[in-house]
């Protein structure tokens, strides 16, 4: 079987302790919570930490509380909690959704709202193990120099490829990051850089403790996402929309891209041909079609990727749908 | 006849255990002072190895022993005529995956870290990557042997006069057809114990399907006496075919056993599965046929060439079976067949459930429903008017027996509303139907010999308990379960009093595998034997105490009675003390050979089969035409077993085939880049990559069981392992052309191909996605054979080319 290699592992039982630990460890340290992308990663040397800092127990990090002003997520509660959540559900249906796209079942029990938040970049070119790595030559993220992809590209290409991300991004959500400093408060969408190596901008030294969504009400939102099967895949394609109207019209459109480069995308020229419409079916194929334009996936995961920018029109279109639908609307 | 056990639905005699968790497979066992053992595969797809230094690896902490090609000179291979394989390699690597070293050592983690230490020295070589690369001259071809340069096999036959069939025909078709390789995807990966022990004998247990083939490999690898070898087939986790060759890992933990004196256990990752394959060869095809304006087939002509990878496997039979199952289906008169297989730097393809058969099935199939429309004629009428009568010899001398295809076509075409519905539902959904059918049981076995291809002991015990021995392997179809059912049936017993030993090459009688469906047929009329010896002396002995004739003794529930007067009895046990008591300790054995076949052709060994199964489908989709999305709703399948042993085993393996067979028809494939650094590397060798369908794919399955028993089946039953997968890809192909219009000739059929072959609809061009060139492949002139029809023999009447036919 597959093994992983020594590590030392710490499990502290306050942020406090985590970060003093992690600050004595240095670089080669690692966060764990549910362990799911982790693991299995060590297991195949894509990562390599010496040590590892468990977040079990840290009962801070497990909190869930959903309230009038907003819903207030620790980094550490998993997935399964969050789509059993009977408030979650109600306030949040979409993210809720696309949590329950995540993977398979037992996976969402162990995996977590911040492990799915900093999920690795995505490549098949690297999501593989040491052997096959080598037989290839390795690649620019782990132990190489050239990105396999395009081997003319500066950077790496590896995907954005978490599903929760869009839709929080779509409801602007907030991470609140803790260092030896204090803390920070940072939109999701601003966690991100478009580089498959450097795809957060997170300091290595900071903790993702908790995540603040704000409250829905007046949104309406949806998730879509496009992969192989019904299960286990991770998206080759994904669409976070949340759209809020005045009236009749649409006062404010939020459309983001999973899964088609290194960062989630705003596709913003979409959502200003839906602004001030009458968020109709024409809005939504003008806006469709427009969001293709910045969808650019590369020939880095399953499906052909020029299948899939084809289908990116087609998926926004749904999403769209999906949001102006009576079910998407929050019920007060 | 009436039965009591057999026909009813059991549960499984090991089901228990399974689902509680108990079962006990390879990796489960556990010996003291057991080493771990994991092979340094080669990460370059075609090299000389210069030279292999381990000095740093066997100096590494908890490295016990250092196993390379040189301490296992000696080549094995599944047929004789490819004995191409090495335990590890010894002079040159020849895919990705290719083990050339061994370390056992105190546990996994310290024999991994020790493959990093062994440096390999290899001088590459330029790396054969697909079919037209097989096909071309090559300077340092994979193998010195084989037909020419890489292509590793090359057959041609004709039966009757094809030319002339085709000059009779109103219209002529031809096609090309592609066939993406697959593999099985056992969820239990390969593990194998081997424990040599004081006395100078050898155990290994493995996950393997042909514990008696892996006996005679590690006979002849390490050169050791058969008798002093004991294989154990453990309890499997799933074969589907991968687990039906002898394996290097089975070797090399044999022989590091014997050199450490320590057991050593050995477990494949999953990727390392991926390496062993031996699954669903790649097949271009290309069939030309000719007909009547009725439908009716006159002349077919079907070519196909196989990407092998890079040893034999059983290769070269796959590569007859490409050519052999055609005439059984349907009513060929004159029937011409051109099959080649060349050596690629790839995991080596052999049988996988249908071996050889679901790519030519797949071209037939779908080439009959394009002559159907074309000729304005239903699919599924333009089948029917193809039908065998029963016992009927086919042009290559296949003896077809009992055959329900009839009833299947009618009970699926009936209950899928095919006639009101096919051709008439909305845009975007259709149905498609396609038919096929299996052998139980190859005729030859692996290796010639004229003895039993399965052998059946009974062991009767005083206090009424049965034990039947049995070299068969249950790799989950529910072998095991069968022969239960049978002796249980035989004696009037309780399936679950008799005691099942099976798949241990020192306790059981030989019993050559589980593959090509034959178990059930083979060892069930074995065990019929058996039981039925033994039954004689029990009715002797009971009739004589009982005072009534022979032919009145009667069993049943456990009991042996006078069948006039029922209350006039004794148990069975009272029954056996008898027989016993006269007879003195009671034993009886049971074998089967398979009839003779008819053909006496070079190549006539493959196709042979004491009887064939039939199966067919209809497979309703449906078609995003803005995607190529596909979605099936509904599967109707009707399957011709002859006879259900037990038909909940039946129904599983219905259900599993259908599975397995939609797999390959919308999402497997074995693809390789090339891109990279001009490796050839297998691009996911991972169960979340290499796409398998899940649950939530698995459509409503609507199964029909036909049984019209054949008189060459134990109580007339026939196969069910594998021949409900073939008529699956077909009748989606032919589904979607029902739906939108276009055909996708290859498989399999993705979302991706759809969508192009509707642009190209849309931009006048044919509406079509598939190969578009088949390569010059240098065939032999084939060797010709009267047909039955013409007063054929059964032999070659080519001067040249004469003699017995089989795979040698």
């Amino acid at each position: 079987m597959m093994r992983l290699p020594k590590f030392r592992y710490y499990a502290p039982t306050t942020v406090r302790e985590a970060l003093r630990i992690r600050a004595g460890e240095g670089p080669d340290a690692a966060y764990v919570a549910g362990g799911t992308d982790l693991y299995p990663n060590m297991k195949r040397r894509q990562q390599t930490p010496k040590v590892v800092i468990g977040l079990s127990r840290v009962r801070a990090l497990g909190r869930l509380r959903v309230g009038e002003s907003g819903a207030s997520i620790g980094a550490a509660v998993t997935l399964s909690a969050i789509e059993t959540h009977r408030r979650m559900r109600r306030a949040y249906p979409a993210l809720v959704h696309a949590i329950e796209e995540i993977s398979t079942p037992p996976l969402r029990n162990m995996g977590t709202l911040g492990g799915n938040l900093l999920l690795d970049t995505r490549c098949n070119y690297y999501d593989q193990n040491y052997e096959w790595r080598q037989a290839i030559d390795f690649c620019m993220k782990k132990d190489g120099v050239i990105c396999w992809v395009a081997p003319g590209s500066p950077k790496c290409l590896a995907v954005q490829s978490a599903d929760s991300v869009p839709i929080l991004i779509a409801l602007s959500a907030r991470a609140v990051l803790a260092s030896p400093e204090g803390e920070r408060e940072v939109p999701v969408e601003d966690l991100y850089a478009n580089d498959g190596i450097h795809y957060l901008t997170k300091r290595p030294d900071e903790l993702l403790t908790e995540i603040r969504v704000p409250k829905s009400e007046g949104w309406r939102t949806a998730y879509r996402k496009l992969r192989r099967r019904g299960s286990f895949d991770f998206p080759v394609l994904s669409v976070g929309v949340a759209v809020r109207l005045e009236g009749e019209r649409v006062a404010e459109a939020r459309i983001v891209l999973g899964a088609v480069a290194s960062a989630p995308v705003r596709a913003t020229r979409a959502e200003a041909i839906l602004a001030g419409s009458s968020f109709d079916m024409a809005a939504i194929t003008e806006a469709a079609q427009a969001a293709a334009q910045p969808s650019k996936p590369m020939d880095n995961t399953d499906f052909s990727f020029l299948w899939r920018k084809e289908m990116t029109a087609r998926w926004v279109s749904q999403a769209l749908r999906g949001a102006a639908s009576k079910g998407s609307l929050r019920k007060p | 006849m009436k039965t009591r056990v057999v026909g009813r639905p059991y549960t499984k005699v090991d089901g228990a255990a399974k689902v509680t968790g108990q079962t006990k497979f390879a990796d489960d066992v556990m010996l003291p002072r057991m080493l771990h053992c994991k092979l340094l595969r080669s990460k370059i797809a075609h090299a000389k190895i210069r030279s292999i230094d381990v000095s740093k690896a066997l100096a590494a902490p908890g490295v016990v022993a250092i196993a390379t090609g040189k301490d296992l000179p000696t080549p094995f291979g599944i047929l004789p005529v490819s004995q191409d394989e090495h335990a590890l390699c010894t002079d040159r690597v020849r895919f990705v995956g290719d083990p050339v070293a061994a370390v056992a050592a105190v546990d996994e983690d310290a024999a991994f870290d020790a493959l990093d230490l062994i440096a390999v020295d290899y001088e590459p070589l330029p790396p054969v990557g697909s079919i037209d690369d097989g096909l071309a001259p090559a300077a340092t071809p994979i193998h010195d042997y084989g037909d020419q340069a890489n292509i590793h096999k090359l057959v041609s036959m004709e039966f009757g006069d094809t030319e002339q069939g085709f000059a009779r025909a109103d219209r002529v078709y031809e096609d090309l057809f592609f066939y993406e390789g697959n593999t099985h995807l056992p969820l239990e990966q390969h593990a194998a114990v081997a424990d040599f022990g004081p006395d100078g004998k050898l155990t290994l247990w493995s996950s393997t399907q042909t514990p008696h083939y892996v006996h005679r490999a590690l006979a002849k690898v390490l050169e050791m006496p058969p008798a002093k070898i004991r294989v154990i087939a453990t309890p499997n986790g799933g074969g589907f075919g991968g687990k039906s060759d002898p394996f290097n890992h089975e070797i090399v933990v044999a022989h590091l056993s014997r050199v450490t004196g320590r057991p050593v256990k050995i477990c494949l990752t999953r990727e390392e599965v991926f390496y062993c394959h031996r699954g669903r060869h790649p097949t271009l095809m290309k069939v030309r046929t000719g007909v009547k304006k009725d439908g009716a087939i006159t002349a077919m002509h079907f070519q196909t060439v196989l990407d092998g990878g890079g040893y034999g496997s059983y290769g070269v039979a796959s590569t007859y079976y490409t050519g052999a199952l055609q005439t059984v289906t349907y009513k060929v008169p004159t029937y011409r067949f051109d099959g080649a297989r060349v050596f690629t730097n790839k995991p080596p393809c052999g049988p996988k459930r249908g071996h050889g058969t679901p790519q030519p099935r797949f071209a037939l199939e779908v080439q009959l429903d394009k002559i159907a429309c074309d000729l304005a004629i239903d699919p599924a009428e333009i089948r029917r008017r193809h039908l065998h009568p029963a016992n009927t010899l086919t042009a290559n001398f296949l003896r077809v027996g009992s055959i329900g295809l009839g009833a299947c076509i009618d009970k699926v075409v009936a209950a899928s509303g095919w006639k009101k519905r096919r051709g008439k539902l909305p845009p975007g959904r259709g149905l498609g139907i396609a038919c096929s059918s299996y052998l139980c049981g190859a005729g030859l076995p692996i290796y010639w010999n004229t003895m039993p291809q399965s052998g059946v002991q009974l062991k009767l015990d005083r206090g009424g308990g049965v034990t039947v021995f049995c070299g068969s392997t249950d790799i989950g179809q529910g072998s095991d379960s069968i022969l239960a059912s049978i002796v249980a049936e035989v004696l009037g017993i309780d399936p679950f009093d008799i005691r099942i030993v099976t798949g241990d090459t020192d306790l059981t009688p030989v019993d050559l595998g589980s593959y090509s469906s034959r178990v059930t047929l083979m060892t069930g009329n074995a065990a019929i034997q058996a039981a039925e010896r033994a039954k004689e002396m029990l009715v002797a002995t009971a009739a004589k105490k009982l005072e009534i004739p022979p032919e009145a003794v009667g069993f049943a529930g456990g009991r042996v009675f006078d069948v006039a007067n029922p209350e006039r009895d004794m148990s069975f046990a009272e029954a056996v003390v008898l027989a016993e008591s006269r007879y003195g300790t009671l034993g009886t054995v049971g074998s089967y050979s398979p009839p003779p076949s008819a053909g006496r052709y070079r190549g006539a060994g493959v196709g042979p089969s004491p009887a064939y199964s039939y199966s067919a489908a209809v497979v309703e989709v449906e078609v995003d035409p803005e995607t190529g999305i596909l979605t099936i709703p509904k599967i109707w399948i009707a399957h011709d077993v002859g006879k259900c042993i037990n038909p909940a085993l039946v129904m599983g393996q219905v259900e599993g085939s259908v599975y397995m067979g939609l797999g390959e028809a919308v999402m497997e494939e074995m693809a390789y880049r090339t891109d990279a650094n001009a490796n050839v590397v297998h691009k996911f060798p991972s169960m979340l990559e290499y796409k398998s369908p899940t649950t939530k794919e698995m459509p409503e399955v609507e199964t029909y069981l036909v049984e019209d028993p054949d008189a060459n089946g134990p109580f007339g039953a026939k196969e069910v392992g594998q021949g409900p997968l073939l008529p699956i890809p077909p009748a989606v192909a032919n589904a979607v052309f029902d739906a939108v219009g276009v055909r996708v000739d290859e498989v399999p059929v993705t979302p991706e191909k759809v969508l192009r072959a509707l642009k190209a609809k849309a931009q006048g061009q044919p509406a079509r996605f598939g190969p578009t060139r088949f390569p010059s492949v240098p065939y032999p002139a084939p060797i010709h054979v009267l047909t039955p029809a013409e007063g054929g023999d059964g032999k070659a009447v080519d001067a040249a080319v004469t003699g017995a036919g089989g795979v040698r």
